[in-house]
């Protein structure tokens, strides 16, 4: 090493002269493997991107071919009538499609809110460490288990007790599928929520502590407009989950297409509809590009809901 | 060690003892404050001075594995049998040395620990308000903007926005811990005078790294070395050439420490 720094320094002009010694090798390396660090890490970056778009064309591809015939934008988003099948009048509607997806996701997060935003602030305030610990060990258990899992659930342990508890005669409605939901929303909740609550500083607890504030008036007057934006953050990744969820909503909640009229009433939700029919479209056809504009809608869908709560993040900065 | 006081005292503090588990902080410190005297605290950093505070408003009880032992009286009433923790801890105004701007307004800042209370009537805490943020030397600059964030204010304005806080809810007692750490020498002089007027209708516990701020402002004087009170007595003695301890004449003329 010295040895180098001397040849640097005595002998530059030999240096110029000789590309292939030591040192200058050793430079031209060192920024070869920064150039191509850079890129490989521009790369990543873009490749984010390009990800999303790239998904976004292949289904924008597959299914936007139909929108220049004589299909009706206006007829397939407001009609109730979907019988993509029918050997004598084919009619698309996905109204009741939606309205059965935004029917479960939005029982489901009445139900997922309140308990994953509670149990994030217990689980961090009012938790001691083991039961803390304990605590996350469980929630992120649940979190583990496959939708497949807590479909078959929703058909053999829900299905009989929203019957008996209820008495009504089915049991595979929105109810069940909005309680599977939320069981399956709410550890991704309390997880990021309690992440958010404790990024909080002591020094805000103290404070409001010293100022004499009771425990639940440090909470909801410090500690939630502190983590906000952590707590929206979470609840939008429960939303995300519940509106994406396809297997135990296609399971738990009757698959009938109809527009409900209470949480008793079956339903079929979006994302079921495009993993139950297709398999059974053939490639090309009007139904099999029906499909692709639900996963278009869908998409729209989480993009809706995740620009407002971006919007809604940079307002509360604002102020 | 108090000279006879003539009245009871507003504060008494025997025997306190407090560790960290199991690190001894305050080794068993006995002291009086009286009514309306500016009472400081000075000593080196780890002497204890803070923990001491923690243990007015019995904040201490959320510092995990800390142990106190000993008597702490306000008003002849032992602090450890009030019931309600949240009135003491009212009339205990606590002003920290990094100032703590709440995730709130201006206005919700200073209105945090009224509204706490229960107190709702609009205008009068408009005029409460007005009237802590004056005293804390801050309203001229802040009163356009009341609703914008307390964050967003500078070091020295965050650290006044606490102190107006602090006296929010019209504590009987005020303690202030190193108040002067993140403000310029001119806005802690307005802030001296501030305390000088608070005099008349509260208790203050000043305690300060700087020497000379105890002399300006108190009228007695303690000074802790690693838990242990090396002397508490009138300025004119602690500062005097004649100390009770000579550890105390090096510390005050900066001769070590």
């Amino acid at each position: 090493m010295e040895h180098e720094v001397v040849t640097l320094g005595a002998q530059p002009t030999r240096r110029s002269m000789a590309p292939g010694g030591d040192a200058a090798r050793r430079r031209m390396v060192e920024s070869l493997t920064e150039h191509v660090l850079e890129w490989v890490i521009r790369l990543c970056g873009i490749s984010a991107i390009l990800f999303v778009f790239g998904i976004f064309f292949f289904v924008l591809r597959e299914g936007v071919g139909l929108l220049f015939g004589d299909f009706s934008l206006w007829k397939f988003l407001s009609s109730t009538e979907w019988y993509p099948t029918s050997r004598s009048n084919v009619r698309y509607g996905v109204l009741s499609l939606i309205v059965g997806t935004l029917s479960v996701t939005t029982t489901a997060m009445l139900i997922a809110v309140p308990f994953g935003l509670g149990a994030a602030i217990f689980v961090s305030e009012f938790c001691d460490k083991r039961a803390k610990e304990g605590l996350k060990i469980v929630i992120e258990l649940l979190a583990a288990i496959p939708s497949v899992v807590w479909g078959f659930i929703g058909i053999s342990v829900m299905n009989p007790l929203i019957q008996t508890v209820f008495h009504v005669p089915v049991g595979l409605n929105v109810l069940n599928g909005a309680l599977l939901l939320a069981l399956m929303s709410v550890p991704i909740m309390v997880s990021i929520g309690e992440d958010a609550l404790k990024a909080v500083p002591d020094s805000f607890r103290e404070a409001a502590v010293a100022l004499g504030a009771t425990r639940w008036q440090v909470i909801y007057r410090v500690l939630v407009p502190a983590a906000k934006n952590g707590l929206l953050a979470a609840v939008l990744l429960g939303v995300g989950r519940a509106v994406g969820e396809t297997m135990a909503v296609l399971m738990a909640t009757g698959h009938a297409v109809n527009i409900p009229h209470s949480v008793f009433d079956p339903v079929r939700t979006l994302t079921a509809t495009i993993a139950a029919e297709l398999g059974e479209a053939s490639v090309g056809s009007p139904h099999y590009q029906v499909l692709f504009l639900i996963g278009i809608l869908l998409f729209s869908i989480t993009f809706a809901v995740n620009l407002t709560a971006d919007l809604i993040v940079k307002g509360v900065r604002r102020k | 060690m108090v000279a006879a006081p003539l009245e009871a005292p507003k504060i008494s503090v025997k025997d306190l003892r407090l560790s960290y588990a199991g690190k001894q902080v305050l080794n068993g410190i006995s002291f009086e404050v009286q009514k309306n005297e500016i009472f400081a605290v000075i000593g080196p950093a780890q002497s204890g001075k803070s923990s001491l505070l923690r243990c007015l408003n019995r904040t201490i009880e959320f510092v995990p594995k800390a142990k106190a032992s000993g008597v702490i009286e306000i008003d002849g009433l032992n602090v450890d049998a009030i019931k309600n923790v949240y009135e003491l801890r009212r009339r205990v105004g606590m002003v920290a040395p990094l100032p703590v701007g709440l995730p709130l307004s201006i206005y919700d800042n200073v209105a945090f620990a009224p509204r706490a209370a229960g107190f709702r009537d609009k205008s009068a805490l408009d005029a409460l308000v007005e009237r802590c943020l004056t005293q804390a030397a801050l309203w001229d600059e802040v009163k356009d903007r009341l609703h914008s964030l307390g964050t967003k204010l500078s070091g020295g304005q965050q650290q006044r926005l606490t102190i107006a806080r602090a006296l929010s809810h019209e504590p009987e007692i005020l303690c202030l811990d190193e108040f002067s750490i993140a403000i310029d020498p001119v806005t802690t002089m307005r802030i001296e005078d501030v305390l000088k007027e608070l005099k008349r209708d509260m208790t203050i516990i000043l305690v300060t790294n700087l020497v000379q701020q105890a002399r300006r402002l108190a009228s007695r004087t303690m000074f802790l070395w690693n838990g242990d009170i090396v002397e508490v007595g009138k300025n004119d003695v602690v500062f005097s050439n004649k100390p009770q301890s000579q550890k105390t004449y090096d510390y005050v003329n900066g001769i070590f420490g």
